[in-house]
């Protein structure tokens, strides 16, 4: 098998891939190859531009400089149709279905056989039934695509690719929205892909699906491609490692946490999403006051999910959520009021208002108190006098509260946030990501905030997909995978031990592991 | 980076709107061209018709007091994100509350007395009408657009059944009522204060469409309501996070809404007309759009707009006396134009003003 | 009986007649909105190309250049309709609602400042308009009890573009169902997304879902002012752009429904006309009010879900950009 995969051409090559938005660069001098009748996986965190390079493959984006080349030759790829003419088929994250359509709608959607469509239909059915022999990829055509168990709908996804002849296809995050044994059909597909001599791009954060499905590996990390090695060299831990990075270390001066008694509880919390996929599976844990509690884990087990019920922005299943002892309602508003301070995860989407100056945004969710005016009016002297406290205590530049919002960098919005969130005494602190975009000089300001406020006895909810900002800043750690808390460790607790229990592998499988 | 700022915005509130009435006057000046006559007359009546002597600016200044008071309701709604063409039926709906007040008080009290109660009715009719597509968007998201066009129609349906079967005057063949006695009348500028507006019939409800703009200021920028309205509609989901209930918002600004186009009913009824008569708002709920869209939401630039339009209104009644062959409805024209260039192609001409802007600037903003 | 049967008969043939506007104006928002574009303008375009089609009847003595003319400016109202709303994203209502004033006004301007009628063209002489068809042996069947009044009176006589509004909804049904045009118009509607990613433009295929609602309404157009009348009279189109887009929710945006609905809506139309003709005495300007508004609230009970559930294109009203 290994000489095989040296031997064989590079049915695909990317050289010299850069790629930005505005200032932020999401592929940095990227050189990929990839062997025909191989599967290909790549592996990088949230963010680590993986997405962004197989959107330029798919003629989704364009690259900034670089060159791609299929079968040895250089190609253009200005949009989805080039791509498809050179054979490459994408089977995108979140799919790309007509939902009301017919599966043999959506399948010859984009490769009709001239004007008419009973012609297409008769020859789509006839060369998908031989597809659907030859891959194991049976699906009613007739079905309507949205009554599809979403496994069904990948598999359509993929019968799309086949059906415009792709020898390269690439699948984005596959598994996410899978049960275990639809995950096992989808490798058994991929395998039987390849070796029919098809190229696949599997892309992915889950390690286990590297180590079992891959032959090759290339690990993305912020943009760049560091490293690419066939798959039986590499192990699970070294993996981890390349993802994750030997950081700086950050140092973080606390000391001990003298917890106190719990103030946040949280019992048997169910959580599905909008698609009704169920992303948190019976959580319970609890915070004390005067600590730290931190939940790692590789971005997309459910964190997400679980601090937007915990913050009462949807409501969970099942489960209680109690604050010293009394429960509390699922809506935002009266969390707020009960001493729940919420930092959340993507600060541009539910965090701030950008268009606002900073002045409204500093009291956002907290201007009905009155402290801000007992009348119907909103007293713009106290905004401006809580924005202006907040710049000077949390140096936020440019020190301006009529400014827009937007106009700040990452640090400085987030800034604006946790002082928001910090200053108005709650009893428990949610963060999401405190440090997502934030240059290094904010990063140090936030971390030290954390730690002081966990000084003043408050409990503190910390979820973050940083290991060393959990590990930095935790007293307790909470590992969470597959929507699940599937182990706790101390700060302490060797990288390894920790990337075990992230990459789902509890102690009882690592034998068979 | 200040001085930029400044000159986006005055590019925003001041060079934008004056380019779209610009180019929605030139594309009108060449129909006219088109039809044989001659622009530059028919500017010359525009003006002078309009703001040429006191009666002219009379008129102007009574159409844009309705105008005022519909393009405010709008603009309230679109704070909130909400799109809106229900203000000519609740206008219509509101005149119904109005009238019945009049009717039953005008013989027996001065007009100031009728004032409060009629407006009340108004506002309350109005509202109404209103909650029924808001009640809709916010629970069941029927598509307010959609439901406030039909509860236009509405409205003028239910209006004839009234005005025919229910309230018309005895004997009259007409579908109107009975003329309002002088309690139901409010006073013309011209009998209460030292200004000659000859026949115009601009009243004191000028003074409560500027109190309404004043109400809107404040509302919109100097509440905690006002700040939870733009607060959903700037970012919804960031809203909801902050507590801020969509629901609520969506019914209380369209009461609201349709409250203050309820209110033109005062100025037209009471301050023209005298009678409820059939089809009075006469299309002002969509020059409210128009109007709204100008003055990009704030009162003073509602106002700006309202005076506009009624420069337009009165001004292209002049023409189409003097010009036989241009008729009122080029009013109409211009109206859709600048719609379509102040509306849906905002974007097409700021893209170009900005890049032009940053041509003579040497430094990007900092980001 | 006879007289019963000829007073259904007239009923029934006004409906068709008053029902054309609506089927083709119904079938045009059919394409623009299954397209993913609202299409508040369809009073707008419907209108303009009935102007359209009387001044260039009664220029050319030719109801066909008439037509042509009408089909001519709706398409360029379309495309202002899709350099608003698709080529710069902007705002489909509010494109849409300018169109209608932009119509409202331009159409009296243009026949003020051409004809100096106050806003109307000049009457069309009878070569000027579209002649009525007579179907074969309409006299040897009008004998024949119940079927030949029918035939004669129902369904054969009248105007060729009444045959055309019929004829377009199976050929819409068909185009949207069995063409390769018609799946992808559907598919971007939903999710321009699977359009874009399965190679194909998503600006051209919008543009085109437009031009075929501009011919369609520019029928309707022609079908008011030179057929159904002979002449354009201001304002014209009465609300009935409007009535259409009542019809095509209420047939929730699929083309046989419109029909229907369309049909549905034309009979409480000629209803509400006969109702004010004869008087039935107490209650009847009531009936008629509640007949007039009936489409819509029908319409409004529908949207809210009261009654099965309108569910409208779900890429309906916002512009696709690739922005993730």
């Amino acid at each position: 098998m290994q000489a095989e995969i040296s031997s064989a051409k590079n049915v695909l090559e990317l050289t010299g891939i850069n790629k930005s938005f505005g200032s932020v660069v999401a592929n940095k001098d990227v050189n990929l190859a990839v062997k025909a009748g191989s599967i290909h996986g790549i592996v990088g965190e949230n963010g680590a531009g993986k997405s962004t390079l197989m959107s330029i493959l798919y003629g989704f984006y364009q690259a900034d400089t670089g060159a791609i080349r299929v079968d040895g030759r250089e190609v253009g790829i200005p949009d989805s149709r080039a791509a498809i003419a050179h054979g490459i088929g994408m089977v995108h994250q979140h799919f790309k279905l007509v939902e009301n359509f017919t599966v043999l709608e959506n399948i010859i959607l984009g490769a009709e056989e001239g004007a008419f469509l009973p012609s297409s239909r008769r020859k789509a059915r006839l060369e998908l039934q031989r597809l659907a022999k030859e891959y194991e990829l049976q699906v009613d055509l007739e079905a309507i695509t949205e009554n599809l168990p979403v496994g069904v709908q990948q598999r359509v996804e993929i019968l799309k690719a086949l059906y415009r002849q792709a020898r390269i296809l690439i699948l984005d995050e596959p598994t996410g929205v899978l049960t275990p044994s639809e995950a096992d059909h989808l490798f058994r597909i991929l395998r039987r892909l390849r070796d029919e001599g098809k190229s696949v791009i599997l892309i992915t954060h889950k390690l286990r699906e590297i180590m079992d499905a891959t032959d090759t590996v290339s690990v993305m990390r912020r943009g760049e491609l560091i490293a690419t090695a066939p798959t039986s060299s590499m192990t699970k831990e070294s993996l981890a490692e390349l993802m994750v990075g030997r950081r700086v270390l950050l140092r973080v001066d606390k000391s001990p946490s003298k917890p106190g008694e719990v103030v946040f509880d949280i019992r048997g919390l169910n959580v599905r999403d909008q698609r009704g996929v169920r992303m948190v599976k019976d959580v319970s844990f609890s915070v004390r006051a005067g600590e730290i509690v931190g939940i790692a884990g590789v971005a997309g087990n459910g964190q997400t999910e679980l601090l937007e019920a915990l913050a009462g922005n949807c409501v969970p299943e099942s489960g209680t959520v109690l604050l010293n002892d009394a429960e509390i309602a699922a809506d935002p508003f009266k969390r707020r009021e009960a001493g729940v301070a919420h930092v959340p995860e993507d600060r541009h989407a539910i965090g701030l208002i950008l268009s606002f100056p900073l002045r409204e945004n500093a009291s956002l969710g907290y201007h009905r108190r009155p402290e801000f005016g007992t009348s119907p009016m909103l007293k713009r002297s106290k905004l401006q006098q809580y924005a202006q406290a907040y710049i000077s205590d949390y140096d936020i530049r440019p020190p301006n509260a009529d400014l827009r919002t937007s106009l700040f960098s990452g640090g400085n919005q987030q800034k604006i946030v946790l002082a928001r969130e910090i200053e108005h005494d709650p009893a428990v602190l949610l963060v999401g990501q405190p440090t997502r975009g934030v240059d290094i000089g904010a990063i140090e300001f936030i971390h030290r905030r954390l730690i002081e406020l966990r000084d003043q006895n408050k409990a503190i909810l910390l979820v973050s997909v940083e290991l060393d900002e959990i590990r930095a800043l935790s007293d307790r750690i909470l590992v969470m995978f597959d929507g699940a808390i599937v182990g706790e460790a101390s700060p302490d607790a060797s990288e390894r031990e920790l990337g075990l229990l992230m990459a789902g592998i509890a102690e009882q499988d690592q034998g068979r592991g | 980076m200040a001085s930029f700022l400044n000159i986006r915005r005055i590019v925003d509130f001041a060079v934008l709107p004056l380019m779209n009435v610009a180019v929605a006057l030139l594309i009108s000046g060449l129909v006219v061209l088109f039809v044989g006559q001659n622009p530059l007359e028919a500017v010359g009546y525009l003006i002078s018709g309009s703001l040429g002597s006191g009666e002219g600016i009379g008129f102007t200044l009574y159409f844009a007091t309705s105008f005022l008071f519909t393009g405010l309701a709008v603009a309230v709604a679109s704070h909130a994100g909400l799109f809106t063409i229900g203000a000519e039926g609740q206008a219509y709906l509101g005149g119904l509350g109005i009238a019945l007040v009049c009717l039953s008080l005008d013989r027996f009290v001065p007009w100031y007395v009728t004032l409060v109660p009629a407006a009340a009715a108004g506002m309350l009719f109005g509202a109404a009408w209103a909650f029924i597509p808001a009640y809709l968007q916010a629970k069941r998201g029927s598509h307010l657009v959609i439901t406030t066009i039909m509860f236009n129609f509405i409205a003028s349906s239910i209006m004839i059944y009234v005005l025919v079967n229910l309230i018309k005057e005895p004997g009259s063949m007409a579908p109107q009522t009975r003329l309002f006695d002088k309690g139901g009348l409010v006073p013309k500028l011209g009998e209460i204060l030292p200004v000659n507006i000859g026949t115009a019939p601009l009243n004191v409800s000028l003074f409560l469409a500027i109190a309404a703009a004043v109400f809107v200021w404040v509302l919109i920028w100097k509440t905690k309501l006002g700040f939870e309205i733009r607060s959903t509609g700037a970012n919804p989901a960031a809203a909801r996070n902050a507590g801020i209930s969509y629901v609520k918002i969506t019914i209380v600004c369209m009461l609201i809404s349709g409250a203050l186009a309820g209110l033109a009913g005062v100025n037209i009824l009471m301050g023209d007309l005298g009678k409820l008569q059939l089809d009075f708002p006469a299309g002002i709920g969509l020059v409210g759009v128009a109007v709204a869209l100008m003055g990009r939401g704030h009162p003073v630039g509602i106002a700006i707009a309202s005076v506009l339009f009624g420069v337009l209104y009165q001004g292209g009644a002049e023409i189409s006396f003097w010009m036989p062959n241009i008729t009122r409805e080029l009013i109409m024209l211009i109206q859709g134009l600048v719609i379509l260039f102040a509306g849906a192609l905002s974007l097409m001409f700021r893209k170009s003003v900005y890049s032009l802007v940053d041509l003579f600037r040497v430094s990007k903003p900092e980001v | 009986m006879q007289e019963f049967l000829s007073t259904v008969i007239l009923l029934l043939s006004s409906t068709l007649r008053l029902s054309v506007p609506l089927i083709l104006c119904g079938l045009a928002g059919l394409f623009s909105e299954r397209s993913g574009l609202w299409d508040i303008g369809l009073e707008g375009k419907m209108l303009f190309a009935a102007f359209a089609a009387a001044a260039a009847a009664y220029q050319f003595d030719s109801a066909w250049v008439g037509l042509f003319f009408a089909i001519l400016v709706a398409v360029l109202l379309s495309l202002i309709h899709g350099f608003a709303s698709v080529t710069h994203q902007g705002n489909q209502i509010i494109s849409g609602v300018a169109i209608n004033f932009i119509s409202s006004g331009l159409t009296v301007l243009l026949a003020v400042g051409w004809f100096a009628m106050g806003g109307r063209t000049p009457q069309l002489q009878p070569e000027a308009r579209f002649p009525t068809v007579v179907l074969p042996f309409v006299e040897e069947m009008r004998s024949v009890p119940v079927i030949g009044p029918i035939y004669a009176d129902l369904i054969s006589g009248y105007n060729i573009l009444l045959y055309v509004a019929f004829a377009a909804v199976p050929i819409t049904w068909w185009v949207f169902q069995q063409t390769r045009f018609g799946l992808r118009l559907r598919a971007v509607g939903e999710n321009p997304a699977a359009v874009d990613t399965a190679g194909i433009s998503v600006d051209w295929l919008r543009y085109r879902a437009l031009l075929c609602g501009a011919v369609l309404c520019g029928i309707a157009g022609a079908y008011l002012s030179v057929a159904q009348s002979a002449g354009f009279v201001r304002e014209m189109s009465a609300g009935k752009g409007y009535m259409a887009l009542a019809a095509l929710i209420f047939a929730k945006w699929r083309p046989v429904p419109v029909l229907f609905a369309c049909l549905l809506f034309g009979f409480l139309e000629a209803l509400s006309i006969r109702f004010q003709a004869f008087d039935f005495g107490l209650g009847a300007a009531l009936s008629t009010q509640i007949v007039q508004s009936l489409p819509y609230l029908l319409t409004v009970v529908l949207l809210a879900g009261f009654m099965g559930r309108a569910i409208p294109p779900k890429a309906g009203g916002i512009p696709y950009t690739k922005d993730r």
